[in-house]
């Protein structure tokens, strides 16, 4: 039997533990372990975004970390992002912007959209390309993920509560 | 997809993980950023028995300004670099190069320290501290030294640091004001590793070069500081004839492995285009 | 006024045709709760990881799985001597051909599948594959086509060795596999011997991969109580894999069940039955558990479904106007070392005859010889239709070649080629009539908007001005592509026709649930199907409830690959719909007191002809009809299913246009511009379209610009990972100009052809023909694909516009 380790952190602001061999990734524990599976698996390579999650304020690729390297930490997945009932404004944004079509790439886009949003909350479309760069997308093209982030941006401007 | 079975451990000090260094020996590896490692592992083309994690050590982390030189931290992230409004004011040429690695995710874990001792010529740190003329501070069981970036990269992922050391802070000499920077990196997309990356770092005097650097991303199997280069245009305008001149020395030092980025060809006239505008931009930027 | 305000808020109320309704489908991804195949998780379910050859030819000479059983966690190892019993080491392709499951004593193509390893997690099976051992006596490789058929080139089938036939006429060489022609050679030939002009061109369409965002994978389930086979599984064809599924297991079909989910893309990529589906199907019929097995994104690219790989020639004979008079297209078609491409059986080179393109062609032939090398088998795949890519690809560039050989505007020769609006239906000179379009409205109204008179005025200063560091190109593309496979007599796969279904219950409350036998991979079916069958019925969208990808409730259909759905299974839901109305309007008669023809419908009601206060709502009738109150010898419930078998392929086209500024000194091109007008007929749903077109074109930037599978001398792959092969970022991908026209198809219940992957078929020429255009002053006539800076560099080098003055 390979060694565990007893990881706890806080999963969408409610505490989780778990036991996981010290090579076991992010992404897997929170599909597999914590029932998660909002964060998808597109490569092995760390190019496609598909997984990412926020942790401790940034954004991560939850395919890249190590679970016991997360001890302690605030991880936040697509699945956190309703709150009471109410989707948070990038929910809507792409939905009513169309910012989605087969779904796969979308929650690890909303996560790194939330933080983008943290970073610069009224982002120039160049920025919103730049910063999503890690993010990749064979459906839309990007450009109404671009209007959607834009549309969450003046929402959350407007109604900073929402955020 | 999966990496083999490895021990971890999260050591709270660098004299902890210089022990554990010590004691595991060869079988072991550091865990900085793990954007290199990591992926490495996945596809079990690195398989350490040991991981050593240096993400809790508080003491590899930080920005000081020292008055004649900042103080990095080897564990401080890329975007921690990004973020920081004394390196963008004081040293931006670090900023510039550091927002062209890789993407916005990568940068929020991925290290200076590790970016420089991974020994991978296609990272853009080591070109940035051979321009910056930075030095590293290793620190071993028996202390520390501080080593000069240049000669710090001895070949494909063989640098100085020894088996038994830890690169633990990057000196970086602030560059004197009105000094003129640039990072010019091709590549096939963003994110991806430079086809060729110029890093200049100038001074101008009266319309001519007072002083230069210049150092290559990718351009053989290590960074490489274009010295040619930088003397021919010492005290000249910059001129097309000039620009010519330094990037076809900068061309002479470049030996590219080729790749799906291009041939030596390609790579190697891309080395002088590069060099060619990073020295443009630089001088748009210098003040004198 | 306020008639027509009510009239209007009763349409709106619908949602229906024509309407940017917002999708369904969103609610569960923006929350991260799509059921992708790696979400799902069965009791007892085991994990298969496949062990791969290193080597893209070789023997098997020892495979030992001793190290592998002794790992922890580790069940079974399967290779294809385990598959022998049940005779499925080798499984039959739609190509008529034999492809390796596990492979039997050889191997064919790098990372071919050789055995699978069995654990109780992931991790465990990753495992137990590294500690299979497995020694290869390696083999000269072929991995040109041209070098395939050389006499002395290895035998890559030496299973087939014997067999005169794969799927199409006889085999020349051991490496050949079929040789398929259309057209009239010698109509052709003769045009070319009288033509004032001709010109020929070597173009190559390389092996692409549409690498959707999720790789492939399943999860086979066997009860074996019950005797019951569940496979969940990336599959855009849920209904044609169980019934070879059925074929291959000889289990009834009835006693298996498919089920396409949510899946994260397909592209084309998700069509062909893959080798990892049948082991894990056996894996689980063999221990009785649930077997998951999902791919890399290395496997994915190493190993399935590609595209293209089409080393063509084109030829085309014109008079001095530029009015062509003949055309000449072959193909050397590289299918890899399996003839496992999907495509209609009478079709083995798909539609590709479809290459004389938007223009009125009176002689035309064309021939692709397809050969096997020692790569990943396929050929048919990538939001294409099939084939369509190469043929529209080859007739748009060689558009651009004649235009260049008579110093005519590119825009000019194809007017001057376009069949005409009264041609319409035009049966082309390879037998495939067009049904309907409108080819010089299209262009003029993308050349205006983008002012195109002052683009080649700009281009003509900058080619002027030494000082200008960048070579400007226009690409033109005004393609017909052929979608919506099709008319049974013509279409089918292993002999079921490529018809399709909609099976419609409507509710007493005026609900309605309809499925149908497609399988949207992010398409927006539960939409934009609900909206074709709300106005068909005067019931709102938001009521109707769609349901496609399980295949014990679903009718039988074809799947969605090739644009098919909207054409062939969206006519069935129209058709379906329309008989439920054809009923309602008998009860609503009835209710009514009155004839059927004395009733009108308007939006959601029947109406009396001249006494409209006389009226009876769908939502009214839906009651009615499960009651007693019908008319005498009617059966209760209002339900239908109609299986539509086209009488035609549909013909969406466009017309774009792209402006690019090449680097001179880097090579790297940036798009400008990229204006595309489409027109697929009826719209269904405008904000849906939009969002496909996006998609597309983005894929078509990607194939143009950058992707490539290049393998070296060995059958190496040398970019197979998302470190080289190239798929854009949000900072690469241009900003997309749509625009579009509507040419509504005559022979479809609601004029609708289908749009999703015109984007692609028409936007890789558009680019490819603006990166060469931007070189046309200095005789380039043509610039194979992907334009990646570095090859656009080189064509500088060699041209030598990359010196500067002074320099």
């Amino acid at each position: 039997m390979a060694k565990t380790h007893a990881v706890s952190f806080k999963l969408n602001g409610k505490p989780v533990a778990v036991e996981v061999e010290a090579r076991e990734l992010l992404v897997y524990t929170l599909r597999e372990k914590l029932a998660h599976t909002g964060p998808h698996i597109g490569c092995e390579t760390s190019h496609c975004g598909a997984c990412t999650v926020d942790c401790n304020g940034m954004s991560v690729k939850s395919c890249t970390v190590l679970t016991v390297q997360c001890e302690g930490a605030e991880v936040l997945t697509v699945e956190g992002l309703e709150r009471g009932g109410a989707l948070h404004a990038l929910q809507q944004a792409f939905h009513e912007q169309h910012g989605l079509q087969c779904g796969y790439c979308t929650p690890g886009m909303l996560m790194r959209a939330y933080r983008l949003l943290q970073e610069n909350p009224n982002p120039s479309e160049q920025v919103i390309r730049s910063g999503m760069a890690g993010n990749l997308c064979r459906c839309t093209g990007y450009q109404n993920i671009v209007k959607a982030v834009q549309a969450a941006a003046r929402k959350l401007a407007a109604a900073p509560a929402a955020a | 997809m999966i990496p083999p079975s490895f021990e971890y451990y999260a050591p709270r000090s660098i004299g902890e993980a210089l022990s554990l260094l010590t004691k595991l020996g060869g079988e072991s590896k550091l865990l900085a950023g793990g954007h290199s490692l990591l992926p490495m592992m996945k596809l079990r083309f690195a398989q350490p028995t040991h991981l050593i994690d240096l993400n809790r050590i508080p003491d590899l982390r930080g920005i000081r300004d020292e008055g004649a030189e900042l103080v990095i931290g080897a564990m401080t992230t890329e975007a921690e670099l990004i973020g920081s409004s004394v390196i963008r004011n004081k040293v931006p040429l670090l900023a510039e190069g550091a927002s062209s690695i890789a993407d916005p995710q990568v940068r929020y874990r991925g290290t200076i320290g590790g970016d420089i001792s991974h020994g991978d010529p296609g990272n853009d740190q080591p070109a940035l501290m051979l321009a910056l003329d930075a030095s590293f501070v290793l620190t071993g069981p028996k202390g520390q030294r501080t080593v000069k970036a240049d000669g710090y990269f001895l070949g494909l992922y063989e640098t100085q640091l020894a088996a038994d050391e830890i690169l633990t802070e990057i000196r970086v000499p602030i560059p004197a004001a009105g000094s003129g920077w640039s990072y010019q990196k091709l590549k096939r997309k963003t994110g991806d590793f430079a086809t060729a990356a110029t890093a200049v770092l100038l001074q101008m005097k009266g319309g001519k070069v007072a002083r230069v650097a210049i150092a290559l991303t990718n351009a053989g199997s290590t960074a490489l500081r274009a010295r040619a280069a930088e003397a021919a245009l010492t005290g000249k305008p910059l001129d097309e004839a000039n620009l010519s001149e330094a990037a076809r020395l900068a061309m002479s030092i470049c030996n590219p492995t080729p790749d799906q980025r291009g041939d030596v060809a390609y790579k190697t006239a891309m080395c002088g285009e590069m060099t060619r505008r990073a020295l443009q931009a630089a001088a748009a930027r210098a003040k004198g | 006024m306020g008639e027509s305000a009510e009239l209007t808020e009763r349409e709106q109320k619908l949602q229906g045709l024509g309407t940017a309704m917002l999708r369904r489908e969103d609610a569960r991804f923006i929350r991260g709760q799509g059921t992708y195949i790696d979400d799902i998780k069965l009791p007892g379910m085991l994990f298969g990881a496949i062990v791969r050859s290193p080597y893209a030819h070789a023997r098997i000479t020892a495979i030992n799985k001793a190290k592998a059983l002794a790992a922890p966690g580790v069940v079974a190892v399967l290779t294809a001597e385990d598959l022998k019993p049940v005779k499925l080491h080798w499984m039959p392709t739609a190509g008529g051909d034999v492809q390796a499951v596990l492979a039997d004593e050889k191997v064919c193509f790098q990372y071919q599948e050789v055995a699978m390893v069995l654990a109780s997690d992931r991790y465990a099976a990753y495992d137990g594959a590294a500690l299979v051992e497995v020694e290869y006596q390696e083999l000269p490789a072929v991995t040109e086509p041209k070098q395939a058929l050389s006499p002395d080139a290895p035998v890559i089938r030496e299973d087939i060795a014997d067999r005169k036939e794969v799927g199409h006429g006889p085999r020349t060489h051991p490496n050949h596999i079929f040789t398929w022609e259309a057209g009239n050679k010698a109509a052709a030939d003769a045009a070319f011997a009288g033509a004032a002009v001709t010109v020929r061109e070597e173009i190559l369409n390389p092996r692409v991969h549409p690498c959707p965002l999720e790789t492939c994978g399943c999860v086979a389930s066997f009860n074996k109580a019950t005797g019951y086979l569940t496979v969940y599984v990336t599959s855009q064809i849920p209904h044609l894999f169980r019934t070879v599924l059925a074929m291959l297991s000889g289990i009834a079909e009835s006693k298996i069940r498919v089920v396409g989910g949510d899946i994260g893309g397909g592209f084309g990529n998700k069509v062909p039955i893959y080798p990892g589906y049948v082991v894990a199907t056996v894996a689980s019929i063999v221990t009785g558990v649930p077997v998951k097995w999902i791919e890399s994104r290395i496997d994915n690219l190493s190993t399935t479904g590609f595209a293209r790989d089409y080393h063509c020639v084109g030829e085309l004979a014109a008079d001095r106007d530029g009015r062509i008079k003949g055309l000449r297209f072959t193909a050397l078609a590289d299918h890899g070392a399996f003839n496992s491409h999907v495509s209609a059986s009478k079709l083995p080179a798909g539609l590709f005859s479809i290459c004389t393109g938007s223009y009125a062609i009176p002689n035309a032939y064309c021939r692709v010889d397809a050969v096997y090398t020692n790569k990943a088998p396929g050929g048919v795949a990538y939001r294409c239709s099939l084939r369509v890519t190469e043929a529209v690809y080859l007739i748009e560039r060689m558009m651009d070649v004649l235009a260049q050989k008579l110093g005519v505007d590119k825009a000019e020769i194809r007017r001057r080629n376009f069949v005409k609006p009264e041609q319409f239906p035009y049966t082309t000179a390879l037998g495939w009539t067009l049904d309907s379009g409108a080819y010089h409205a299209a262009l003029e109204k993308v050349l205006k908007a983008v002012d195109y008179e002052g683009l080649r005025r700009e281009q003509a200063a900058k080619r002027a001005d030494p000082n200008c560091p960048t070579l400007m190109g226009i690409g033109i593309s005004t393609f017909t592509e052929i979608v919506g496979a099709g008319p049974t007599k013509v279409c089918d796969i292993l002999g079921i026709g490529l018809f399709d279904s909609c099976d419609i219950r409507v509710h007493p409350t005026g609900a309605v649930i309809a499925r149908l036998g497609t399988m949207s991979q992010g398409q927006g079916h539960t939409t934009t199907y609900a909206q074709i069958i709300a106005t068909e019925l005067g019931l709102p969208a938001s009521d109707i409830v769609i349901e496609e990808g399980d295949t014990d409730k679903a009718p039988y259909g074809a799947g969605t690959w090739g644009s098919r759905s909207t054409p062939v299974a969206g006519a069935a839901a129209a058709q379906a719909a329309r008989k439920i109305r054809d009923k309602a309007r008998k009860i609503a008669a009835h209710l009514l007191e009155v004839g059927d023809n004395d009733l009108e419908w308007e939006i959601d009601r029947f109406k009396v002809k001249g006494n409209p206060s006389q009226s009876k709502t769908m939502k009214e009738i839906c009651l009615v009809a499960h009651t007693g109150n019908i008319p005498p010898g009617m059966e209760q419930g209002l339900n239908a299913v109609s299986y539509y078998d086209p009488p035609n392929l549909t013909y969406p086209f466009g017309a774009y246009l792209c402006v690019v500024d090449i680097d001179r000194f880097t090579g790297e091109t940036k798009v400008r511009r990229f204006y595309a007008l489409d027109d697929c007929g009826t719209r269904i749903n405008p904000m849906v379209i939009e969002g496909q077109i996006h998609g597309g074109l983005t894929e078509a930037f990607a194939v143009a610009m950058g992707q490539q599978l290049p393998f070296d001398e060995n059958g190496n792959h040398l970019g197979n990972s998302l470190l080289d092969y190239f798929v854009p970022t949000a900072v690469e991908t241009p900003r997309w100009e749509t625009d579009h026209t509507v040419t509504p198809c005559p022979h479809h219940p609601i004029g609708a052809k289908g749009v999703a992957e015109s984007p692609h078929v028409g936007g890789i020429p558009c680019f490819s023909n603006a990166v060469i255009d931007a070189f046309a002053h200095l005789g380039v006539t043509h610039m194979d694909m992907p334009h990646s800076a570095w090859r656009v560099w080189q064509k500088c080098q060699a041209l030598g516009v990359n010196k500067r003055a002074g320099s």
